[in-house]
C-alpha cells in the first residue's frame, strides 16, 4: 500500500556505469563549450544594457507586425519574441504576450527615457487595448557591475563550500564535490546556450540554488561514506561507495522527487515571469541527483581515501594500501 | 533523544504558537493592510472619519498586525536607480570663492601686482599675479581664507589647497573637503528628492542612498518609471535675469559677466543674459498651478521678505525693460515688466500644459537639486501584471503544498502526516518571520519558499529512512527512532549549512530580485531545520509514549 520509488535494499553497482555516464558527462561538457562558444548565452538586459518592453494585447497580433511598427522610430536593433503561455492550455484563458527588447541606444539616460516614451506612444497608437506589464531598462554601467557581481557570487559559493566540505570531511572529498558542482553549473549553461532562454539575474539565483542542492545531494552521500568506511573496515573503497549510494538512494530519489514536484508546479503555473529560473532549477535538479551519484563519487574513487580516522586505529591496519593486499 | 523536559516541550511549542499568531494577519491582507493605515493617519492627528472607525474595527488592536511587504513585481510601480553627479557641485564652490580671492589680493596690490582669473580645468581655479616676487605673501594671504574640514577622517585638513606655478596660484579643493561636499550633495538630493515624490502623493516609497553617489527611489503604484523619472530627474534650479538682447545667433560672443540661453519652446531664439541672478529659486516660499487671465496653464509664485524686496527693487527700476525666467540653463519665458511688483508674488507663463504646470510647481515648492542626476537603471511593473503575479504564485503554491502533502502521505503513512504538520508550520513561521522583520516578498521570494517546501521534506527523509533501516536491523521502535534522528543529525547539519552558505553570499552580493530570494531561501532553511528536527521528534515522541505500538512501519 506504500508508495514506494525505489525498492528495498538495492545492490545496484553504480560504477559498472561509469564508462557510460563518464561518457555521457564528456559529451555533455564538450557539447556546452560547443555551445558556449558558437549559440553564446542571451544575455537579458540586466547583463547587455538596452530597454525591455513587455506587453499584453487583447487579440493576437503578429510579431512581424510589431517589427514593422518600431523600425520605423527606433534607430538599434529590435527583437520580438512571443511569450509561450502553458498556463493557457490548463486554464483555457490564452493571453498575447509579446516582449520587445531594443539595444542599448548611446550612454545618454534622457535619450533611453524618450526612447521609451516614443515606443510606449507608438505601440499604443498602433495596437488597441494594449497593456503594458513590464518596462525595464538598464545602462551599460550598470549592467557591467551586475555580470561581475554575478560571477562572483557564484565563484565565493563554490569556494566557501569547498573549504566548509574540507573542513568536515577530508580534502578528497572537496575536490569530488566541488568537481560535481562545477560539472553542474557548466553544464546548466550549456542548457541555456542551446535553449537561449534569456540569461538574467534571476538566473544567476537559480545557478546558484543549484550549488547548494546538488551540495546537498553529494554531502548525504559523503556523510554515509565517511560512516560507512569506519564501520566496515576491511570492505574496499569501491564497494564502500557503491554501498553507500545503494543505503541513500532511497532517500536521494525521494527528495529530488518532492523538490520536482514543487518545481514543475510553479513552472506550469507561476507565470510568465519566473519560467526561465524555475527551468533552470529543474535542469540543475535532474543534473545535480545525476551528478552525486556519478560524478562525486568517482571522482572520490580515483583520488583514494586515506582510513585512518581514528589514530589509535593505525597501527590495525586499515589503510586504504592495505585493503586489497 | 526522545526525552524532552517540560520547559523544552513548552519552548517548542510556543515558538510554534507564536509562529502561527505573527502569520494571521497576512490571511486578512487588505483588511490588516487598511486598518494599519486607518491607525497611522489618526496618530498623526488626522480626526476618523466613519469609513476609517470602520476600517480600524476590522482588525483588533491586541492582534500582531505586521505584515509582508509586497514587492513592485507583486504589487507594480517603478523603480529608479539614479547617480547624482557629485562633482558638478565642485566648480560652482570654487566659483563661489573667485570673489574672496580676489579681494584677498587686491588688498596687498603693492606686493602682488595685478590680479587676473585664468581658465583652469573644472577641479581647480587658477590666479595669474602680476609681480612673481609676491607669491610668498600671496600665498600666506590666501592660506588665511582656507577653513579647517569637520570630518571624522579629515582631521586636521582644510578646505582647500593652495600651491603655485611660478607666477600662477593654484587652488584646488582638498580630498576631505571634497568627501564632505559629496556627503553634503548626497544628503541633500536625497532630502529634495523625498520632498518631490511626497508632494506628489503617493504612498510608501523608498528612497535609499546606494554607495557612493547613487540613490535607488521605488515607489509602488505609480504608472511608470518615465513618470517618476520627470518629477526627480529634473534640476529644477529657477531664476531670474536681467536679459541684454535677444537673438538667433547661438554662437553670439556673450560678453564678460554674461550668458546665452536657448528659449524652451522657439527654436533659434536665444537670450544673452547677465550671468549673476537677481532672484533665484531658493527664495521661494510657495508655488502652485495656476491660470493666466487667458485662461492658459501657469505657475503662481510667492518669495520669501528678502527675495521679495529684491525682486520689488529690480522691477521697480527697470520698468519697461524684458527679464528672462530660465529654468535649468533654458528661458522659459521672457516678459516686459510691465510695472513695479511688490509684495513678492508673480505668474510664471510659459507653453504649459496643465500636467507641466502642476509638476513645475511641485519641482519648484520642492527645490532645486544640487547636482543633475543621470539615470542608471528604471524598471516598471503594471498592476495588471503585479496581481496576475500574486494569483500565479499563490496557485502554484498551494498545488504544490498539496501534491507534496499527499506524496508524503502515500510513502511515509503516519509518519508522513508528522511531516506534513512540520512542514505546514514552517511555512508558517517563514510568513511570520517575514512580517517581523519586515522583509519584503519578490516572485523569486515566492519561489524560494516553494523550493523550500520541496526541500524542508529532505530532513524528514532522511530522518525517516534512517528509522526503515534500523527497523530492518531487527532495532525496537523506541530504539529504532531514537537512532533514526541520532545518525540522521550529522547529514541534515552538513546538508543544510551549505544551502545556507550559498543563501548567505546571495544576499550579501545580489541584488533587487536575487536577495528577496536569498532571504526567503534561508529563513526556510532555519525554519526547515527546527521544525524537522524539533517538531516532528516532539510529536513522534508524544506519539510513541502515548500509544506504546509494538511495531510501528515507516
Amino acid at each position: 500500500m506504500r508508495l514506494k520509488l525505489v525498492p528495498n535494499d538495492t545492490k545496484v553497482d553504480f560504477f559498472s556505469f561509469s564508462k557510460i555516464s563518464l561518457g555521457l558527462s564528456s559529451v555533455l561538457i564538450i557539447g556546452t563549450l560547443i555551445a558556449f562558444f558558437t549559440m553564446g548565452l542571451n544575455f537579458g538586459i540586466d547583463f547587455r544594457g538596452g530597454t525591455m518592453i513587455m506587453v499584453e494585447t487583447p487579440e493576437e497580433v503578429a510579431v512581424g507586425e510589431y517589427r514593422d511598427l518600431l523600425s520605423g522610430v527606433v534607430d538599434g536593433d529590435v527583437t520580438v519574441t512571443e511569450l509561450s503561455d502553458p498556463a493557457a492550455a490548463l486554464t483555457g484563458e490564452a493571453n498575447h504576450v509579446i516582449m520587445v527588447r531594443i539595444e542599448q541606444v548611446g550612454d545618454d539616460a534622457a535619450v533611453q527615457n524618450d526612447l521609451i516614451k516614443i515606443v510606449k506612444d507608438t505601440l499604443s497608437e498602433g495596437f488597441e487595448g494594449i497593456v503594458f506589464l513590464q518596462t525595464d531598462s538598464v545602462g551599460a554601467k550598470v549592467s557591467g557591475e551586475l555580470i561581475q557581481a554575478g560571477v562572483l557570487a557564484i565563484v565565493l559559493a563554490v569556494g566557501a563550500v569547498l573549504f566548509y566540505i574540507w573542513l568536515r570531511f577530508e580534502w578528497q572529498f572537496s575536490v569530488g564535490a566541488v568537481v560535481a558542482l562545477v560539472h553542474d553549473v557548466f553544464i546548466t549553461i550549456g542548457i541555456f546556450c542551446v535553449t537561449q532562454i534569456e540569461f538574467n539575474l534571476t538566473i544567476i539565483a537559480a545557478i546558484l540554488t543549484i550549488v547548494g542542492y546538488s551540495l546537498n545531494d553529494t554531502v548525504v552521500v559523503f556523510d554515509r561514506v565517511r560512516e560507512n568506511l569506519r564501520r566496515y573496515k576491511t570492505m574496499g573503497l569501491k564497494d564502500v561507495l557503491n554501498l553507500s549510494i545503494n543505503e541513500t538512494l532511497s532517500r536521494t530519489i525521494m527528495t529530488s522527487v518532492t523538490t520536482l514536484i514543487a518545481l514543475l508546479t510553479l513552472y506550469f503555473l507561476g507565470g510568465d515571469v519566473i519560467r526561465g529560473f524555475t527551468f533552470a532549477m529543474i535542469w540543475g535538479i535532474v543534473i545535480g541527483t545525476y551528478s552525486s551519484i556519478f560524478v562525486a563519487s568517482v571522482i572520490l574513487l580515483r583520488l583514494g581515501v586515506k582510513r585512518d580516522w581514528d589514530k589509535t586505529d593505525n597501527a590495525a591496519g586499515t589503510q586504504f594500501a592495505d585493503v586489497d593486499a | 533523544m526522545l526525552q524532552f523536559s517540560i520547559w523544552k516541550k513548552g519552548l517548542i511549542w510556543s515558538l510554534c504558537l507564536l509562529g502561527i499568531v505573527f502569520s494571521t494577519p497576512n490571511l486578512f491582507y487588505s483588511k490588516v493592510e487598511k486598518a494599519n493605515d486607518a491607525r497611522a493617519l489618526v496618530a498623526t492627528g488626522v480626526v476618523a472619519t466613519p469609513e476609517m472607525e470602520v476600517d480600524i474595527a476590522a482588525w483588533p488592536e491586541f492582534m500582531p498586525s505586521m505584515l509582508v511587504n509586497l514587492g513592485l513585481d507583486l504589487r507594480g510601480g517603478a523603480h529608479l536607480l539614479v547617480e547624482v553627479a557629485v562633482e558638478d557641485v565642485y566648480a560652482d564652490r570654487l566659483d563661489s570663492m573667485w570673489p574672496e580671492v580676489r579681494d584677498a589680493l587686491r588688498e596687498i596690490k603693492d606686493d602682488v601686482g595685478s590680479v587676473r582669473r585664468q581658465n583652469s580645468g573644472p577641479n581647480e581655479l587658477r590666479v595669474k599675479i602680476g609681480e612673481p616676487e609676491g607669491m610668498p605673501k600671496a600665498l600666506e594671504v590666501i592660506r588665511d581664507l582656507t577653513r579647517p574640514v569637520v570630518t571624522l577622517t579629515g582631521a586636521g585638513s582644510h578646505d582647500f589647497e593652495v600651491s603655485n606655478e611660478g607666477d600662477i596660484l593654484i587652488f584646488q579643493l582638498s580630498e576631505a573637503e571634497m568627501i564632505a561636499m559629496d556627503d553634503r550633495t548626497m544628503q541633500q538630493s536625497l532630502e529634495i528628492i523625498r520632498r518631490r515624490v511626497d508632494e506628489a502623493g503617493t504612498r510608501e516609497p523608498t528612497i535609499q542612498r546606494q554607495g557612493a553617489d547613487r540613490v535607488l527611489v521605488q515607489v509602488p503604484g505609480i504608472g511608470s518609471a518615465e513618470e517618476l523619472l520627470d518629477l526627480i530627474g529634473q534640476t529644477a534650479k529657477l531664476s531670474f535675469l536681467s536679459v541684454v538682447q535677444q537673438t538667433s545667433n547661438a554662437d553670439i560672443r556673450a560678453g564678460t559677466g554674461n550668458v546665452v540661453y536657448p528659449d524652451a519652446d522657439q527654436e533659434g531664439v536665444y537670450y544673452v543674459l547677465e550671468r549673476v541672478a537677481v532672484v533665484t529659486g531658493d527664495q521661494l516660499v510657495d508655488a502652485q498651478p495656476t491660470f493666466d487671465q487667458n485662461g492658459r496653464p501657469a505657475v503662481n509664485f510667492r518669495f520669501n521678505p528678502a527675495g521679495g524686496r529684491k525682486f520689488g527693487v529690480y522691477t521697480a527700476e527697470n520698468i519697461g525693460s524684458p527679464f528672462a525666467i530660465v529654468l535649468d540653463e533654458q528661458v522659459i519665458s521672457a516678459p516686459t515688466i510691465q510695472s513695479h511688483i511688490p509684495g513678492g508674488s508673480g505668474i510664471i507663463t510659459g507653453n504649459f500644459s496643465v500636467d507641466e504646470s502642476t509638476r513645475l510647481a511641485i519641482l519648484l515648492r520642492a527645490g532645486a537639486l544640487p547636482a543633475e542626476i543621470s539615470v542608471l537603471e528604471q524598471r516598471t511593473v503594471g498592476p495588471e501584471l503585479g496581481q496576475d503575479s500574486i494569483d500565479a504564485g499563490k496557485t502554484a503554491t498551494v498545488i504544490a503544498f498539496a501534491l507534496v502533502l499527499v506524496f508524503m502521505v502515500l510513502t511515509y503513512g503516519l509518519f508522513g502526516i508528522f511531516a506534513n504538520i512540520a512542514l505546514i508550520l514552517n511555512v508558517t513561521m517563514i510568513f511570520s518571520l517575514l512580517s517581523v522583520i519586515g522583509a519584503t516578498l519578490t516572485l523569486p521570494g515566492i519561489a524560494g519558499i516553494v523550493l523550500t517546501i520541496g526541500m524542508a521534506v529532505d530532513a524528514n527523509v532522511l530522518i525517516f529512512e534512517r528509522i526503515r533501516e534500523e527497523l530492518k536491523g531487527g532495532k525496537g521502535p523506541a530504539r529504532a527512532i531514537e537512532l533514526g534522528y541520532q545518525k540522521a543529525l550529522s547529514a541534515i547539519i552538513d546538508a543544510n549549512v551549505t544551502t545556507l552558505i550559498a543563501a548567505v553570499i546571495l544576499f550579501a552580493i545580489g541584488s533587487g530580485p536575487v536577495r528577496g530570494f536569498a532571504v526567503t531561501l534561508g529563513l526556510g532553511i532555519v525554519t526547515s531545520v527546527f521544525t524537522a528536527i524539533w517538531v516532528t521528534r516532539l510529536i513522534v515522541a508524544t506519539w510513541l509514549f502515548a500509544r506504546k505500538p509494538k511495531t510501528i512501519e515507516v
